[in-house]
């Protein structure tokens, strides 16, 4: 394995900690105290914990609709987080966004994203200015099974592979683009097939092992950082919930809905500590109660904090600089 | 000043900025090795194919990864060859580009502009030859610039560089190869500032782009009359110098708008109802549109000839308002 304790740990506490966020919000949603949409990460959470374990503050990630998990596991504020997805003012975007358009500048974030494949061709700009700027970034841009069907997929990837841009295209493939089946979305059985069409690397990965994302995550970044270009790594995983909250998911099989729950990544995380002896029981229970803590410091500020002033509506339209 | 055409304009525009920031660059189909109207040529042969850098034909990716090159660091130009595309990337434009500093709570900025060519007059039929600045002027947080001189167009492709906010830079097809006085060096205009191009007291006619031209054309034959027109050259649409035209009608006390585009949901239907609305007591008349007709634009020439308002068509809907 090519994870040591510590890094396996790290992982392990950033789902719990993605874990907990969702659940907090799900929670929030059911009794009303959550306005608008909410398309939770949980059963995804060791795709984003595995490919994050390899980015740097300066990296760059192009998020999806799904996207709470991808700037926590980047180091996003959750205070600021949960203050956004609850439209408050002191959220990261002053409530202006919500949780579909959560952005964090200072982290490489290049924001949540409402449109499913959006990610893409922005994600692939942010890989040329990585280029361009000559220092050994990367960019990381996720979508989902669903955006693999979108011409802005087919642009994209193209484009990356002629100019050999360092991103890592994560498909999260939790196997149903909203409510179609991926066996009748497409042809392929495997989506990381797709990338023989451009003429780089796919390769797919059990996208509830941690390990498994991270190590071909990291094969992936460190191709990137080295001018090695492009990679596409599909990600075969599972959303806990429907498309959005409300959504009962029934154009599920609940036989493959309950198989994929007993392989719920953090439970596998868990596993794996414990077979290796590294961490007990009780430390794990430690954690949780302090991901919790953390969690729930990050609802009381949302839950605390001022909503909007009206006058807001009116600003941030047009940035007022320009470069002199 | 150095007598140049309006491409040759834009291109002194693009090369002083990519001179003097090392984040700009040019992208597009052709714009290196066989650009459409020849603009970014002299642009490729100096910075070469990094910073001039040609694309496969995919629209969507030109100013997709503009948006995201952009909110990264960089200052894209991105060329649409033609604005009859911008219904493939209107996407990337107005639901990415143009909403991203709002909804990241005014965090992120998103300095792009995307170049295209627009309008009627070369034959090029219905999917090359659209006028489509309302669609662009209906999204908040885009900027859009319509110049109508050489001149205009450099001092205008430079603020729209150097501009933090996605600018959309139109440049009608049959302006490319109109000459004029160009200033050299550093040469910047103000967006959302608009320019009297011929001053006069009797009526005002608003206009952008091509139909500036046009506009001054039927401006000489109304003098002819004795009626002395005033042409109020829009330049940039967004921002919209408001104060420009209700100037001009507080002193002509009537008002014609001039534009290429269809009629319905146009752009000067936006311009009469800001009139309407906020210099209702100031008009000695109503106020008229010379536009396209409501059509697609037709090939053969004798039908886009008729679609294009001319000179004519301007001096009769002056003449209907005395």
């Amino acid at each position: 394995m090519t994870v040591d304790r510590e890094q396996l740990l790290a992982m392990y506490r950033c789902m719990l900690k993605i874990r907990e966020f969702e659940t907090r919000a799900h929670d929030m949603f059911l009794t009303g105290g959550l306005p608008g949409f909410l398309h939770l990460y949980s059963g995804e959470e060791a795709v984003a914990a595995g490919v994050s374990a390899h980015l740097r503050p300066y990296d760059f990630i192009a998020s999806t609709h799904r996207g709470h998990g991808h700037l926590i596991a980047k180091g996003g504020d959750v205070k600021l987080m949960m203050a956004e997805i609850l439209g408050k003012s002191t959220g990261y975007c002053k409530g202006k966004g919500g949780s579909m358009h959560i952005a964090d500048v200072s982290l490489g974030s290049l924001g949540a994203n409402g449109v499913v494949g959006a990610s893409l061709p922005i994600g692939t700009g942010a890989g040329l200015a990585c280029q361009l700027r000559g220092a050994d970034a990367v960019t990381v841009c996720y979508f989902g099974d669903g955006a693999t069907n979108r011409g802005t997929f087919h642009e994209s990837l193209n484009m990356a592979a002629i100019w050999d841009l360092p991103v890592i295209y994560v498909c999260e493939n939790n196997l149903y683009g909203v409510g179609f089946c991926q066996r009748d979305h497409m042809r392929v059985c495997d989506i990381a097939d797709r990338a023989s069409s451009y003429g780089f690397p796919g390769v797919v990965v059990d996208g509830n092992d941690v390990v498994a994302v991270s190590e071909a995550a990291g094969e992936a970044v460190d191709r990137a950082r080295a001018g090695g270009g492009p990679t596409l790594i599909e990600c075969k995983t599972w959303r806990h919930y429907g498309h959005f909250v409300g959504d009962a998911a029934v154009y599920r099989d609940p036989a493959e809905h309950e198989a994929w729950l007993a392989r719920d990544p953090i439970l596998m995380g868990e596993a794996l500590l414990a077979s290796n002896g590294w961490a007990t029981q009780a430390e794990l229970a430690e954690m949780k109660v302090e991901v919790a803590a953390d969690i729930q410091a990050a609802v009381d500020f949302g839950l605390s904090s001022p909503i909007p002033a009206v006058a807001d509506l009116l600003t941030d339209v047009f940035s007022e600089g320009g470069r002199a | 000043m150095t007598k140049m055409n309006f491409g040759e304009a834009i291109a002194a525009g693009l090369m002083l900025e990519m001179e003097r920031d090392p984040d700009v660059y040019i992208v597009g189909e052709d714009v290196a090795t066989f650009p459409a109207f020849g603009v970014t040529r002299s642009c490729f042969e100096k910075f070469g194919p990094t910073r001039v850098r040609d694309t496969p034909i995919s629209e969507t990716a030109i100013v997709g990864h503009a948006v995201g090159a952009a909110a990264a660091g960089l200052r894209p130009v991105a060329e649409v060859m033609f604005m009859d595309f911008f219904g493939i990337v209107l996407d990337e434009l107005a639901n990415q580009a143009a909403k991203m500093h709002y909804m990241f709570g005014g965090t992120m900025k998103v300095p792009m502009v995307v170049r295209t060519a627009s309008g009627a007059g070369i034959g090029a039929a219905a999917q090359h030859s659209q006028s489509l600045e309302a669609w662009v002027a209906h999204s908040p947080g885009l900027k859009l610039v319509m110049p109508s001189t050489p001149a205009d167009a450099k001092g205008l492709i430079v603020a729209a560089i150097r501009d933090d906010n996605p600018v959309v830079f139109v440049e009608h097809k049959m302006l490319y190869g109109m000459q004029g006085e160009v200033p050299e060096g550093d040469y910047v205009l103000p967006l959302g500032k608009a320019d009297v191009k011929r001053a006069g007291v009797d009526v005002t006619i608003v206009a952008w782009s091509a139909m500036v031209h046009t506009a001054l054309a039927a401006a000489e034959l109304l003098a002819a009359e004795g009626i002395d027109a005033e042409v109020v050259d829009l330049r940039t649409l967004v921002p919209l110098d408001t104060n420009a035209i209700m100037e001009s009608v507080a002193k002509t006390h009537r008002l014609v708008i001039a534009h290429e585009a269809v009629k319905t949901c146009g752009f000067g239907a936006e311009i009469a109802a800001l009139v309407a609305d906020e210099g209702f007591d100031l008009l000695d008349a109503p106020i008229r549109r010379v536009t396209a007709p409501d059509t697609p634009v037709p090939f053969s020439p004798t039908l886009e000839a008729a679609f294009v308002p001319d000179a004519q068509k301007i001096v009769s809907a002056v003449q209907s308002l005395t």
